[in-house]
């Protein structure tokens, strides 16, 4: 135990998966996959929707979805159990906790007293950088769809954990929310291992260090795109936005791949 | 409130007419006028009995209910408890409790005992089958994040499962709360001195069926308002029964 709390305070470890297979249906949806996601950095994974994104995410989070195997192995030698944050599509709320309480939600289940505290003082501090300070005794059922995200964020954000796996974390914000909360996680993952499963193309490419296109049935993971300069990048980043035309093109075959296997 | 009322006052209505069109003896049917009176002039005894039953009716459901919660939180903490338990369940509710209720007297006597005895085997299996039920079908998702916050069993038990499950455990209470007078009254038919059940069959074996009568509409009223005053309570504390069945459940991709 004291030597994966020694290695969750240090730095954010790599992570390798390998041989990972998933059944779903009747259908092989991965076989053999092999991906390497690099320490202290944000991975994109961009694909259609049933090429298999969410369940290798959560094979990564440790929670073995159905049919899914394969070994995940983080790069300092040390178990992954402790150190993940999980952000799901959906925000996960709990109707009978307030805001502040859902997004102190870990702290409270370890019954863990001196974490709560401080978490509690983070978590009210990051409500007031995403203007939802007001809210933060509120009902999540008071909230608008946009407003029930950014808590989730919030909710990941405050566990303060070295490897963060978020699945479509911005996909139900408008165009503006989404853009202001990509470069408030940007700014606060800075330094983690995060994977980020997205089908916002641009997104990816504007918050990853690298991007890869899931396709296919079993599905193949493309190399990987690593677009210049540091995340986030800006709104009119040139380099990013020239990637992303050739991106939307394998993009739309791996739509159409995943139409043929079908 | 008000719907209750004014269906109450009809049935009476339409009760009177009956009575008036087809001429019944009010020792076979009385009609409400011939009851309404009672009430002022028999009021002292009906509210002793009334007392009597009201006292049965709430120990038998705080007694079911701590036994249901009892059973089906210690069902979903140890599974193999479970698999022995459930089979017992299912068994137990194949004995009419209407036939062990003699028993229950010969064994606990004509006192409250086995009233309550009676109210709470019959609240019991309503209250422990739906909070199970409730606590089995928490979100997989809530579990998932749960599991990957490395929340102890007993904290994924205390603080998801049983908060997610009080809205099932809310309509099992609803529902206790409607049998309960069922138990309470069956026991007193048995073998009682004292509650309306017993007042209702003395009051038949001597012809006053007008008192009888007044009897049930008390043990009606009780009914009613016991059924209010759950529903009223379990509104107020699981104010989110209703949202819990919307929460973002559009994005289905959980692929």
């Amino acid at each position: 135990m004291v030597s994966v709390a020694a290695a969750s305070s240090g730095a954010a470890p790599g992570i390798a998966i390998s041989g990972a297979s998933i059944r779903f249906g009747g259908h092989e949806i991965a076989t053999a996959l092999d991906l390497t996601i690099v320490a202290g950095r944000t991975t994109c994974l961009l694909g259609p929707s049933g090429v298999g994104k969410t369940t290798l995410l959560k094979l990564i989070a440790g929670l073995v979805p159905p049919g899914a195997t394969g070994e995940i192995r983080a790069s300092d030698g040390f178990p992954l159990t402790g150190r993940v944050a999980y952000m799901a599509q959906q925000d996960l709320l709990l109707p009978w906790l307030n805001v502040l309480d859902n997004i102190c939600l870990g702290f409270r289940l370890r019954r863990d007293p001196a974490g709560l505290a401080a978490a509690r003082r983070r978590a009210l501090d990051l409500l007031a950088e995403v203007g939802l300070e007001a809210w933060a005794t509120a009902s999540p059922s008071q909230l608008s769809g946009g407003m029930r995200q950014r808590a989730a964020l919030l909710r990941t954000l405050v566990e303060d954990r070295p490897v963060v796996l978020m699945d479509e974390p911005f996909a139900q914000l408008d165009a503006v929310s989404r853009l202001e909360l990509q470069e408030l996680a940007a700014r606060l993952l800075e330094r983690r291992t995060v994977v980020l499963v997205t089908h916002d193309a641009f997104e990816a490419l504007r918050i990853g260090h690298a991007v890869h296109v899931l396709a296919g049935r079993p599905v193949r993971i493309g190399a990987a795109i690593t677009p210049a300069g540091l995340p986030p990048r800006a709104v009119d980043d040139q380099q990013a936005l020239a990637l992303q035309a050739p991106l939307l093109r394998e993009l739309a075959a791996a739509h159409a791949s995943l139409r043929h296997a079908a | 409130m008000i719907r209750t009322l004014i269906v109450a006052a009809g049935l009476l209505a339409g009760w009177e007419v009956l009575v008036l069109l087809t001429g019944v003896p009010p020792f076979i049917l009385p009609p409400p006028s011939l009851i309404a009176p009672l009430f002022a002039s028999h009021g002292d005894l009906l509210l002793h009995h009334a007392a009597i039953t009201v006292l049965e009716i709430v120990l038998g459901l705080a007694f079911g209910v701590m036994l249901g919660l009892a059973a089906a939180i210690s069902m979903m903490a140890w599974p193999r408890l479970r698999d022995w338990a459930l089979p017992l369940l299912v068994i137990s509710q194949a004995i009419p409790v209407f036939a062990i209720a003699p028993l229950l007297v010969l064994w606990l006597g004509y006192g409250l005992a086995s009233k309550v005895a009676m109210a709470s085997l019959i609240i019991f299996f309503p209250v422990a089958s739906a909070l199970f039920d409730g606590l089995r079908r928490t979100d997989p998702e809530w579990l998932a994040l749960a599991q990957v916050m490395n929340a102890p069993p007993h904290a994924v038990l205390l603080q998801l499962r049983l908060p997610s499950a009080l809205p099932s455990f809310g309509s099992g209470l609803r529902v206790a709360a409607s049998v309960a007078p069922i138990g309470a009254v069956v026991g007193e038919w048995v073998g009682a001195s004292a509650g309306l059940g017993y007042l209702m069959m003395q009051q038949l074996a001597r012809g006053q069926t007008p008192l009888a009568f007044a009897a049930l509409l008390v043990l009606c009223v009780i009914g009613v308002a016991l059924y209010h005053i759950v529903d009223l309570v379990l509104r107020r504390t699981i104010r989110w029964s209703a949202d819990s069945l919307d929460t973002a459940r559009s994005d289905l991709d959980r692929l």
